[in-house]
């Protein structure tokens, strides 16, 4: 066979700037590969250090803007977790339900956007218009939907404004809650054609066993909390991560790449997240899975996208099951600032998220320490990709390289949130 | 029919936010597409062209010398370049980084700084002429739609230089300097964002940029009186647009 090179210089259809080196020598050898993030960084670790505590939320926000609200409520969480701050049952529900909305907006785009277009062999949702106008049309439909959730509750859909340390500025009344209820109740048809179509979409037949990590917890779907767990036993308390994931440098990527000490990379995201969490699912969500050919738990990244629809039935019931049982009162809330160490690990759409903050008596930040998911992959982002050339060496490679994009598209990196 | 508008967007340093508010016009998504010819979106589309763009939305801001080149060739491609969001005006919120030696930024960052390759981080306007600025962080898709609508009919867009504070008169806004004696940026601050904020119990952090004209100085006398302490006051203006020379003084320059 005659030596190959694949290269990317910049990978479409993802958030930011990312790039894939690898070559293959004659006798089949994988070598250099490197999925090289040149996504420039913007130090928050750095000039978050004497900001005050309430502006964490706001600032750690821009480090994305798919997953702003992810961001938001890590930020809350491990402040309120450094002040022993008690948030109350309305703020909890409230949070989860503006999570659920962000998940529905960032997987919808994921999906339908940035990789729907590889599955149907078209270059872009764009050129998918002229022939697929109801499936894009869907897209849209349900995309809105999140985004309209997370407006009504946020104030806007990117970088929204009402979550605070212990409450919300303001809360929606009873009748906006309702007209989103009926569009969720409205939207469950067009939830399950999406698991439909990426059921029945051709994937590439791949896969590696490596660990699996995402919070959990036994009573209900862990979005903003539960325990750090994984499928090779891991089990942490989010005030801990820092005792088993750790990070190094690469000399090609601006993106640290974690690991877990003592073993390997690991893989976060949808597709880790229903292989341990399935139980916890709606009746409809755990339904739909089990009517797919795919059993779970599953190991092929590539079914990170029907993971991202079978959770899309999920979010849908729970956000109705959380309007449900909203009181929507006025709170007070009421807190002594404090100094001390917090941790938060929350479920961002493409996967867990860790923020810490040690603060001064004043409520100045002295320390923070940010991890987004796209950083928790990096490392399992070419460890897939070294197995999953050497199964398709023999391709041209231009089959190769889309191949090699679609692999990461599966992992819907957040780029700009690696690197931050 | 005429050829179509030919519209590139960019992304340097920033979080893509921007961009979510075009993905965000889910309504008006299909007439986008339909009107327009999108020839460039690499978060979008696999096959892009660069060359010869009507229109470039430019988000992110410059920190890389590589970005310095690459802003300067979209500038000789484009007829009509815009500053797409405050990072791309100023740098918005990562340009607090500004303010830190860059040497002490990496060392927090990284075990092995000598690998990064990071400048101050500036809007577009210092290296290329800019035509446009839509601000916000992220700009309205209000705002968007009205630049758009001017390309096509070829009139100016009339984008908004008031502050926030007339757009909380038209929502029937109480004021929260006056009636709640609250920090708010309101009056320095350019409207579009419809006074999101204030109407929602929060203060205007000032996330669309200083308005036309404003008086940095008394509102930070106002703050003092407030209660603020200076290390407050510089926090609230060394945020969004500190490197902005409405707000350098305030911001500590």
């Amino acid at each position: 066979m005659t030596k190959k090179t694949i290269k990317v210089d910049y990978i479409a259809r993802v958030e930011g700037q990312g790039a894939i080196n690898i070559d293959v020598t004659k006798d089949g050898k994988v070598e250099n590969l490197q999925f090289k993030i040149f996504e420039p960084p913007r130090f928050f670790e750095s000039f978050l250090v004497g900001r005050k505590y309430d502006e964490a939320m706001e600032l750690t926000s821009r480090i994305c803007g798919i997953c702003p609200v992810a961001h938001q409520i890590t930020a809350l969480r491990a402040v309120e977790n450094a002040m022993g701050i008690v948030i109350s049952d309305q703020t909890r529900d409230l949070r989860k339900i503006m999570a659920i909305s962000a998940h529905i907006q960032s997987n919808v785009l994921s999906m339908y956007f940035l990789s729907l277009p590889d599955l149907m062999v078209y270059e872009s949702i764009i050129a998918m218009v002229k022939d697929h106008r109801d499936i894009v049309k869907r897209a849209l439909m349900l995309k809105k939907l999140g985004n309209d959730i997370t407006q009504l509750i946020g104030g806007r859909s990117v970088h929204p404004v009402t979550m605070i340390v212990d409450g919300f500025t303001s809360i929606p009344s009873k009748n906006k809650f309702e007209d989103i209820r009926k569009r969720l109740v409205d939207s469950k048809k067009a939830a399950f054609e999406t698991v439909d179509l990426f059921a029945h979409l051709k994937i590439p037949d791949f896969t590696r066993k490596c660990e699996h990590v995402a919070i959990s917890n036994p009573k209900y779907y862990a979005i903003n909390e539960g325990r750090f767990r994984s499928t090779k036993g891991l089990d942490v308390d989010e005030m801990n991560y820092r005792d088993i994931i750790f990070e190094k440098q690469k000399p090609y990527s601006t993106a640290l790449h974690s690991y877990i000490k003592n073993r390997s990379s690991f893989m976060v995201g949808p597709l880790p997240r229903v292989n341990l969490n399935l139980k916890q699912m709606s009746d409809d969500a755990k339904d739909a899975a089990k009517n797919c050919d795919v059993k779970f738990p599953n190991y092929n990244p590539f079914v990170s996208h029907l993971a991202r629809a079978i959770e899309l039935v999920h979010d849908i019931d729970e956000s109705i099951e959380i309007i449900d049982r909203l009181p929507l009162k006025e709170e007070q809330g009421g807190y002594m600032c404090k100094s001390g160490f917090g941790a938060a690990v929350t479920e961002a759409p493409r996967g867990s998220l860790y923020h810490s903050y040690t603060l001064d008596n004043n409520g100045v930040v002295k320390k923070a320490d940010i991890v987004p998911p796209t950083a928790h992959n990096a490392y399992n982002i070419e460890k897939d990709m070294n197995k999953f050339v050497q199964t398709i060496i023999d391709e041209p490679v231009e089959d190769i390289t889309l191949k090699c994009e679609m692999l990461v598209r599966a992992y819907d990196p957040c780029i700009s949130c690696s690197v931050h | 029919m005429a050829k179509k508008t030919k519209i590139g967007i960019f992304k340097f340093t920033g979080c893509a936010g921007c961009q979510m508010e075009i993905f965000r016009m889910e309504d008006e998504f299909l007439d986008l597409i339909r009107l327009f010819d999108i020839s460039y979106w690499k978060m979008a589309k696999r096959n892009n062209d660069e060359e010869d763009l009507d229109i470039a939305l430019v988000e992110g801001g410059i920190s890389t010398p590589w970005e310095i080149e690459e802003i300067k060739c979209i500038r000789k491609k484009t007829k009509f370049l815009v500053a797409f969001g405050d990072c791309a005006i100023g740098g918005c919120i990562p340009s607090i980084r500004n303010w830190i030696p860059q040497m002490k930024s990496e060392e927090v960052v990284y075990p092995n700084p000598s690998k990064i390759c990071s400048t101050k981080l500036l809007g577009i306007g210092e290296y290329v002429k800019v035509d446009a600025e839509l601000k916000g962080c992220p700009p309205h898709r209000d705002t968007i739609i009205e630049l758009l609508k001017s390309a096509l009919l070829k009139i100016r867009p009339r984008l908004r230089q008031h502050p926030v504070c007339v757009e909380c008169k038209l929502n029937g806004n109480a004021c929260l300097i006056t009636s709640k004696k609250l920090p708010c940026m309101g009056p320095v601050t350019s409207g579009g964002c419809g006074a999101i904020c204030p109407t929602l119990g929060r203060v205007c952090e000032g996330c669309f940029g200083p308005m036309s004209n404003p008086n940095a100085a008394a509102l930070a006398g106002i703050f003092k009186d407030l209660g603020l302490n200076d290390e407050d006051i510089k926090r609230k203006f060394r945020k969004y647009s500190g490197m902005s020379p409405e707000f350098r003084l305030e911001a500590g320059h």
